[in-house]
Formats: C-alpha cells, sequence, structure tokens
C-alpha cells in the first residue's frame, strides 16, 4: 500500500508530512502541515493491508463521514478528506498534551478529581449528542484536554451519526467497542441510544475512583455479556473515600436498563458538577454486591433494555430537558403561582424525564456589602428555599427530579440567566409581572430574560377574567 | 473532498434529482422554485410524468421545455404506457392512465414517448426503475433489489424514482449492501470508495406517510447528497383531480402521502 511509503517530506494534497506521531492497530498518525493552515494537524492513515480487520476501514469510512459535520470546542477540527483511490486519510485539529489515559498509572485518583474531570467529559458528550453523533467507544485514551480546560472526544471509527447511514451495523454482526467500556445494549448490538455513552462514562468514573475496572476486561462475547446480570462491586466497598453521592453518579451510570440511566449527558453534568445536590438513593448507600440468589433470577429473567431506535433517538434527548422554573415569591399574585405551577406540571406529564430547578433570586443591594453569611442573611436564604418546597408541593415529579436554588443577587434578570448558561438549561418557565407601577419603573424581568436567553422561554401571564 | 471553509465551492455542480412527478403541477412548481432557491444548475426528470394526476399536459410540456435548456429528462412506466395502450397496470392506474391519454396533445405524446430510459454522466447514472433492465421497470425495494442493480451497472453513483418512497443503498467491494431510510435533510457524504444507489423519492404522489413533495439535491464536488422535502398546494392538486372525474382516491392519497 502507498501509506506504507510515506515519509518525512513527502506532500500529499499540499500536505507536507513530518513526524511518525503514533503507530496503531488501525491508523497511522503523522503531523503534517500546510502554509495556508495556522494551527497544528495531523494525519490519520488507516493500515489497510490484507487479513486486517474489515471493521478498520469501515471505521475509517464511518470517521471520515462524521468527522466533517461536527463543530465545537469538544471535537478536533476538521481539515480534509483523502481518497481512497490515491491515499485515504484524515486531516484534523492537533490538539496539545496527552488523553487521560496516562492517569491509569496513579489511581486511584480523589473524588473531587474525578468528579471534575467527569463533569467536563458529560459536557463534551452533551455537545456530541446534541449533534446527533452516539460516539460509542468513550475510554480514556479518547479523551483529550484543551488549554482552556475543555474536553475533547477524539476517534470516531465506531460512532454513529442517527442522521447518516450507518455503515457499521449493516456491515458486521459482531458488537464492536472496547470491552471494558460496553454498554450492554451495545453489547446486544444497539448502535443508537445516546445514553450508551453515559455508561462508559460510569465505568471510567468507576475505574479512577477505584483503580479497578467493574466489569474487567473479557475477552469473549460469554464475558461480555456478564455485565448484563452481574452487578459490579460497590466503588464504596473497593475505596472509602469515595462519598455516597459519587456513588450514586457512578451506579446511575452503570444502570443495565439504559431507561433507568440519567436520561442525558446535560443532567449527569450537573449533577458532577455539585455532588453535595445530588439526590441520594440506595445506590448510594450499597455497600455489597447483590445476594446470589438476586443475580440468578436475573440471569435467567433479565433486566429490561428499554433501548430506543435510531429515529428516536433525538426525541429521547428532547423529553429530557433542564427546566428553570423562576418563581416570584414577592410580587407575584397566588393567581399567577398557581397558572405557573399548572404550566410546570404540563411540563412533567409531557416530559417525564425532565430535570427542573426551582429558583428564587434573593435580590441584595450590593454584592460586596451584603454578606450572605450573616445569620438574618442566612435564615433569609433558607426561608425562600422552604416557600419555593412549598409553592413546588403539589407537583409529582420521578425522584430527585425537582431541585431548589435560591439565587442571590443584583440583577434577577442576570442571576436567571446566568444560571440558565451555566447549568445547560433547555427551557425557563416565569411569571410576568402584573402591569403595575412596579414594572414600569424597574422594567419587565421577563422581558429581559426572554431577549437574552440561550433557550426556549415561556412567560406565563393570568388572563383577565371575562368581565 | 476538502472541507467548504477551506476551498471556494464555487464550481461545485449542483443537480436537483426529480422523480415521478406525476402530473401533480402544484408539486412540480414547488420543487422546481425549490430547487433553484437551493441554487441547482442543472435538472434531472427520473421519469413518470404523467399518470394519476390532472395536468399531464402541463407537466409534459414543462418538461419539454426545460429538456429544450438542457435538462436530464427519462422515461418511466406511465410515460411509456401513453403511447402503448394494453400494458399491464392495475384498474386505478389504468383509468388515469386511459383519461391522461386523452388530454395530452401531439407533441407532448411524442415528447413522452421519445425519451431514453435512462442517462449516463461522468460518475453518475440516472434510470427510473433498476437499471439490471430498465425496460420491466422493477421496483428496488430492499438491499437484495438494490445489489442487482449495483452489480447491472458501473456508476458510482446512481439515482432511481419508481418507488415513491427515498431510500440510499451503499455497496463497498464485495460487501453486504446497506440499507438507509433518511430522517432528515442532512447532507450525506456518498464517500468515494463505495458506490451509491439513491432513490429519490416522489414529486407528486409521496407514498411514505409524508405528503410534501420528494426530491435530492447532489453537489458533484463535494459528494453531498440532500433529501429535500417541499410543502406544496395539496388541496388545489386534489380538488383538480376531482374536478377531472378521476378516480377520488388519486385525490384523497395526497393529503395522507401514502
Amino acid at each position: 500500500m502507498t501509506n506504507a511509503r510515506l515519509k518525512p517530506g513527502d506532500v500529499i494534497d499540499g500536505f507536507v508530512i513530518e513526524d511518525l506521531a503514533h503507530v496503531g492497530g488501525m491508523a497511522r498518525i503523522w503531523t503534517v502541515s500546510r502554509p495556508d493552515i495556522d494551527f497544528p494537524i495531523l494525519m490519520k492513515v488507516p493500515v489497510i493491508g490484507e487479513g486486517d480487520d474489515p471493521a478498520a476501514i469501515v471505521g475509517f469510512e464511518m470517521e471520515q463521514m462524521i468527522l466533517p459535520r461536527l463543530s465545537g470546542p469538544h471535537v478536533p477540527r476538521f481539515v480534509a478528506n483523502g481518497d481512497f483511490a490515491t491515499l485515504p486519510y484524515i486531516v484534523m485539529e492537533r490538539l496539545p498534551g496527552v488523553s487521560l489515559y496516562p492517569l491509569l498509572e496513579r489511581l486511584p485518583l480523589p473524588p473531587d478529581e474525578v468528579a471534575a474531570i467527569g463533569a467536563k467529559v458529560a459536557v463534551a458528550l452533551d455537545s456530541l449528542h446534541r449533534q446527533n453523533v452516539v460516539h460509542l467507544d468513550l475510554k480514556p485514551s479518547n479523551v483529550m484536554f484543551r488549554e482552556s480546560g475543555e474536553a475533547v472526544l477524539i476517534d470516531y471509527g465506531l460512532a454513529r451519526h442517527v442522521h447518516l447511514p450507518d455503515l457499521m451495523d449493516e456491515q458486521f454482526r459482531l458488537p464492536y467497542g472496547t470491552a471494558p467500556y460496553m454498554a450492554p445494549e451495545q453489547v446486544l448490538g444497539t448502535r443508537s441510544d445516546f445514553r450508551s455513552d453515559l455508561f462508559a462514562l460510569g465505568v471510567m468514573l468507576y475505574f479512577f475512583s477505584t483503580g479497578e475496572r467493574p466489569f474487567g476486561d473479557p475477552q469473549r462475547m460469554k464475558g461480555l455479556k456478564r455485565r448484563l446480570w452481574r452487578d459490579p462491586q460497590p466503588p464504596r466497598a473497593r475505596n472509602s473515600a469515595i462519598p455516597p453521592a459519587l456513588q450514586e453518579v457512578i451506579l446511575h451510570c452503570l444502570e443495565v436498563n439504559p431507561a433507568w440511566r440519567y436520561p442525558t449527558a446535560a443532567q449527569l453534568a450537573i449533577d458532577l458538577q455539585d455532588l453535595s445536590a445530588v439526590k441520594l438513593t440506595a445506590r448510594a448507600e450499597k455497600m455489597k454486591r447483590d445476594p446470589l440468589g438476586m443475580v440468578l433470577k436475573r440471569r435467567f429473567n433479565p433486566v429490561p433494555i428499554e433501548t430506543v431506535r435510531p429515529q428516536a433517538a433525538e426525541a429521547q434527548l428532547s423529553n429530557a430537558p433542564i427546566v428553570a422554573v423562576a418563581i416570584d415569591l414577592l410580587g407575584g399574585t397566588p393567581e399567577l403561582a398557581d397558572a405557573l405551577r399548572h404550566t410546570v406540571a404540563r411540563i412533567i406529564e409531557n416530559t417525564p424525564d425532565a430535570r427542573i430547578a426551582c429558583l428564587n433570586v434573593l435580590k441584595i443591594n450590593r454584592i460586596a456589602i451584603d454578606t450572605a453569611l450573616d445569620e438574618a442573611g442566612r435564615n433569609k436564604h433558607v426561608m425562600r428555599l422552604v416557600e419555593l418546597r412549598n409553592w413546588a408541593s403539589g407537583l409529582k415529579a420521578r425522584e430527585g427530579a425537582i431541585t431548589f436554588h435560591v439565587l442571590e443577587a443584583v440583577s434577577p434578570a442576570d442571576a436567571i440567566l446566568d444560571y440558565a448558561r451555566e447549568n445547560y438549561v433547555d427551557h425557563i418557565v416565569m411569571g410576568a409581572r402584573a402591569e403595575s407601577s412596579m414594572r414600569s419603573m424597574l422594567g419587565s424581568v421577563s422581558g429581559a430574560v426572554a431577549a437574552h436567553a440561550p433557550c426556549t422561554v415561556t412567560v406565563v401571564r393570568n388572563r383577565p377574567r371575562p368581565a | 473532498m476538502v472541507s467548504d471553509d477551506l476551498v471556494n465551492a464555487g464550481n461545485a455542480m449542483r443537480l436537483a434529482i426529480l422523480s415521478d412527478i406525476h402530473a401533480n403541477r402544484e408539486a412540480f412548481e414547488a420543487v422546481l422554485a425549490a430547487a433553484a432557491a437551493a441554487g441547482a444548475e442543472r435538472l434531472v426528470l427520473l421519469g413518470d410524468i404523467v399518470g394519476y394526476g390532472a395536468d399531464p399536459e402541463w407537466c409534459a410540456e414543462r418538461a419539454r421545455a426545460l429538456a429544450a435548456e438542457g435538462a436530464v429528462v427519462l422515461q418511466g412506466n406511465h410515460d411509456e404506457a401513453v403511447g402503448k395502450p394494453g400494458a399491464t397496470m392495475n384498474a386505478t392506474a389504468a383509468f388515469a392512465l386511459e383519461w391522461t391519454r386523452r388530454q395530452l396533445g401531439a407533441e407532448a405524446r411524442a415528447f413522452l414517448a421519445s425519451l431514453p430510459l435512462s442517462a449516463r454522466e461522468g460518475e453518475c447514472l440516472f434510470v427510473h426503475a433498476d437499471a439490471s433492465a430498465p425496460a420491466s421497470w422493477n421496483y428496488v425495494l430492499d438491499a437484495a433489489d438494490a445489489g442487482a442493480h449495483l452489480a447491472a451497472c458501473e456508476a458510482r453513483v446512481s439515482f432511481c424514482g419508481h418507488v415513491h418512497r427515498p431510500a440510499l443503498y451503499s455497496l463497498a467491494g464485495a460487501g453486504k449492501v446497506t440499507h438507509f431510510r433518511p430522517v432528515s435533510q442532512t447532507p450525506v457524504p456518498l464517500l468515494p470508495q463505495r458506490r451509491w444507489l439513491a432513490v429519490v423519492g416522489s414529486v407528486g404522489q409521496p407514498r411514505d406517510g409524508n405528503p410534501a413533495a420528494a426530491f435530492c439535491l447532489y453537489d458533484t464536488e463535494s459528494a453531498e447528497l440532500q433529501f429535500r422535502r417541499v410543502a406544496y398546494d395539496v388541496e388545489t392538486a386534489a380538488e383538480k383531480i376531482r374536478a377531472a372525474g378521476l378516480p377520488a382516491s388519486l385525490a384523497d392519497r395526497l393529503a395522507e402521502g401514502r
């Protein structure tokens, strides 16, 4: 093959070959340059020869198909594809530094570090999933970081774009993936569920915080299938330094049934960013594996795998929005508070996987002078939280889906907007302040939020009663 | 193939590929407008210009004018049957054909009879039904049918119609034929190392549950294929079919795209 003869100094389609940076089982990576490109780039050339795994070629085709369609800080920038007829290659941005792989030398990591890395990877997955791509090979060696801190996911050889033909699925019978990280449904051949990536991230978090892989590194189908019925040792049983909240998050990601995992990477990211707010369930307290009787029962009576068809993958994501409800506890009328609650109840009814953050802004005069920590301030804060819970008491949602937050800020509109940006909010729901002298003096908070929000905004208003 | 932001894509050739217009003037006009708006430089009509709908004369004349301006226009089984009474068809289609024949002027009939069954341009092959026997009007309904087509021709990229439901098949070397049902307008790169067969949907009588008119855009430079849908005035087209005394089922199905 032509690629065996590539050497430094060769020029291909204007790209000057520099150094051989990496030789892998499926591809060689060369550092290259082209005068008109002002960022570091590399060329990936597949190793194609007799007796090679045909999946390597199809994987390379998939990457050629998917990478040009991705954008944003969480993927390497695509530059060019080379034709198979002459020399197959992909030229893309070369990221600085190394992957998470060398980290495996110093496991276990402190829980805070695990959560911080996990949050960054979850944010990157959210960006990928919103571009309709499931990675399906998430593992430490496929995660890199920009100097600005964002996680970058590399290697799309096993990935699936749910709007494009899946050459991998059509061509092969066996499941492809990396054994320790593969989700149960992926083992069974499903290639279109975004939540498979959340399982793989759960395996990474487990590995980082305990130093052990939850399901080992099985080499055969029988061993891969074990994860369908055999639960892993709970992380805290391996490392007592792991807080219950982190175990809760890890085991939530490792649920066998995708429908029991986090519905979206964004919802996982908010939990990893603030472990103190994670709602603890029985998962957090588990200290032993399930008893043998239960495991046997599961083996013959398997846990359901409620996965989604490629056509429904996008809907599964959009059916799990992060919703921020801004509740005005002082200025609003009881009718408006009721109308707001009805609107939120309808959202929960239509999208049961929604996550609802109830917000109230505690207005302070100037950040520097008000000390939120003095006694009066703390009391006010706690009282607002109680009022928020009271407002939401009629709402029925799945456990842990509703959270309460009192934001202290000078400008309510800015506080709501900042919260929406930092927490990947898809939908803001808020009441319109009634027509009053206050509104004309202060301007409309909902108007300012609607004008600048990064997402959908619903402004709830009471219809005047007919005369 | 180089990414858009790094190369001036000015000399790319954009093809608009239309099939199964079936005398639906409203759908035809809407698709032509959408193709022009999308910057299509060349039109390809894969046949079945007439049959079923209420405007055979207008559609045939429009196709003739487009052909005179350089469009590729092929013959479909309904176009052929206009000049060949006795072709086997179901009762509704036969009734509509009988009616169609009476509506068409001599020039339009001669034009339809003169159309070729297939055309080849560069790496593209255009044909109404499958290429293994174009005159037999075989449907490409699954990967096996697509395999027969791909085995019978050499073109890297083929386009056919006849089925009224969009699909895309591909084949690499001696591998398995892959099948894909388009779910959005996301452009699909027709990777150069594979061979592809696109079944473009129907302009005038879609049957995949979506009443919007279907067509394809293909960029020969970037090798990207886009399955497009366009809303059109279904009600007028259906009303004309009823007013013409054609079977009501031909009018009713338009609103449901079945």
